[in-house]
């Protein structure tokens, strides 16, 4: 048995550490003796060198997504991405129209970006998902009027993880001529992705979320048929005037490097996450109201969102010392404000305050999925054992009905 | 968030955690809170027949602040007359455990549960 490491991580959706061999392709990019240049440099070799090995990365994010290099811009990160597509789009296309569509289960950055363009005069619909957090086309057909100019659907949810239906969403939207943007940052390299098939126009990546570094990302934007938008940083014109900025060359080369390794490896990888995955909900279901939050199918192997009701998150979390995870909930207790999107999904508030993400990844073994059950058991137990709402359960009070004083 | 060395102590081991009976006429029982928030506090007080609070329980549901705000509380009050329980104030839990801002509102809930337990004990030796 390997020696554990605490605390032991399991907050892969959140970031992921980089694959040593990533990290060492980086660093043969940023001293006098490595390839440091500037890509935009056209009069000597240290750009030249740049140029080829920025081209390379290129090439290597398109093939994972079976798209053409010169369909792929890097950004900041998936977040700049969401921003560029949906409110470059939204400025390019504004004569044509101003409805835009999305979902409550978003990520802030697509929500936000939806936001400011409210703010600008556009109008923004938001969908509901099911209770198992994937969303009703039929509901989505409806939304679409004469005036829609972008639908944008998040392929995987970032709290529970479970897998949209971007290929009959994109034929939805090809039909009536709507670009369709989608944030793919919680599934490249987990999901096949192949954008020959899919009719996705524009669609959000990261590297720091399949063991690339963090501070870069890219937008994939579809050729044929062509979709323009209105570039959100100006400058040099990099980027085919997109997306101006001196190309970071060992980030790129970074998630380049990220992206050709989950090509190689996401079957045997997927593979090894679901049952590790499958051995940790295993060892809990048991656990008397024990929640899974979201479909258990149509998800990615490594996400497990659990709610464990009667024991308020933070303090599992806290009990849960020797393990990284999160609280499904954004938990800050300022706001008071349980999960968005557990309550989008029609969790009470007490279910949705209750719940634990365990994100599993590339160096998570079976003796931490292990060890993880054997603690959550115990420190449910205990948290139970101090939950007045426990009590009022066992003694078969339906909690629903008490008159809370609520502050 | 990082939580004070006391935070963790009563975290990790809680005083007075228990239940008394809550129909024996000694007993006071203050529950506040709402699950919907994420707090709930259950504060027992046993009273002596001179007003004096002999014991202490709770159960508290939420965040590792509010349990030990709630753990505290019950240490507090033990010893305490009814009249001097009265006198607890939120910020001096707050004070005692280095409350961050955002968990004031768990000293409020313990210092609304104490008042709610003696409100309780009141109404019945009234009845």
């Amino acid at each position: 048995m390997s020696e554990l490491k605490y605390p032991i991580y399991l907050d892969y959706a959140a970031t992921t550490p980089v694959d040593p061999r990533v990290a060492e392709e980086m660093m043969g990019c940023l001293t006098m003796d490595g390839n440091f240049g500037n890509a935009a440099s056209r009069s000597h070799t240290f750009g030249w060198n740049a140029e080829a090995a920025i081209d390379k990365a290129r090439g290597h994010v398109a093939d994972l997504l079976n798209a053409d290099p010169r369909e792929i811009i890097w950004t900041s990160g998936a977040t700049e991405s969401d921003n560029l597509a949906i409110k470059g789009t939204a400025h390019f296309n504004r004569k044509k129209g101003k409805h835009i569509i999305t979902s409550k289960t978003e990520h802030k950055a697509v929500l936000d970006s939806c936001r400011q363009l409210e703010r600008e005069g556009f109008e923004v619909s938001y969908l509901t998902p099911e209770d198992s957090g994937l969303l009703d086309l039929e509901k989505l057909k409806a939304e679409i009027r004469d005036d829609t100019i972008l639908v944008s659907i998040m392929h995987v949810n970032n709290e529970v993880g479970v897998i949209q239906d971007i290929e009959a969403i994109g034929e939805i939207t090809r039909e009536r001529g709507v670009l369709f943007h989608c944030d793919a940052a919680q599934s490249a390299g987990k999901v096949p992705i192949d954008l020959e098939k899919l009719k996705v126009d524009l669609m959000s990546f990261s590297a720091h979320k399949i063991y690339g570094p963090k501070g870069i990302g890219a937008l994939y934007v579809r050729r044929k048929p062509r979709v323009r938008l209105e570039a959100q940083m100006h400058g040099g014109g990099h980027e085919r005037g997109m997306r101006s900025g001196t190309l970071a060359t060992h980030q790129i080369v970074g998630m380049g490097a990220a992206f050709r390794i989950a090509k190689e490896e996401m079957v045997e990888e997927n593979a090894r996450l679901m049952k590790l995955r499958n051995r940790l909900w295993n060892g809990l279901k048991d656990i008397e109201e024990v929640y899974l939050n979201g479909d258990l199918e149509q998800r990615v192997p490594g996400n497990m969102n659990i709610s464990f009701n009667f024991v308020e998150g933070e303090s599992l979390i806290m009990a849960l010392k020797d393990m990284a995870v999160s609280s499904g909930s954004a938990c800050t207790s300022a706001s008071l404000e349980p999960s968005y999107v557990l309550r989008a999904l029609g969790r009470e508030d007490e279910l949705a305050h209750s719940s634990i993400r365990f994100s599993l990844g590339r160096f998570t073994t079976t003796e931490n999925v292990d060890f993880v059950v054997k603690t959550v058991r115990g420190k449910v137990d205990k948290l139970r054992a101090l939950s007045p709402l426990w009590d009022m359960y066992k003694e078969g009070i339906d909690l629903s009905t008490v008159e809370w004083a609520a502050h | 968030m990082a939580y004070s060395v006391k935070v963790l102590d009563h975290y990790e081991n809680p005083r007075n955690v228990g239940t008394f009976d809550k129909d024996d006429l000694s007993i006071g029982t203050g529950m506040v809170g709402a699950p919907a928030c994420g707090d709930v506090m259950k504060l027992q007080i046993k009273v002596s027949d001179n007003g004096v609070i002999e014991d202490a329980k709770f159960k508290t549901y939420g965040c590792g602040s509010a349990i030990a705000s709630s753990s505290l509380l019950t240490e507090w009050v033990k010893g305490k007359t009814l009249e001097e329980a009265t006198q607890i104030k939120n910020s001096e839990i707050a004070e005692e455990l280095a409350l961050p801002p955002v968990k004031i509102h768990c000293s409020v809930l313990a210092e609304d549960a104490i008042k709610a337990a003696i409100a309780d004990y009141q109404k019945k030796s009234e009845a």
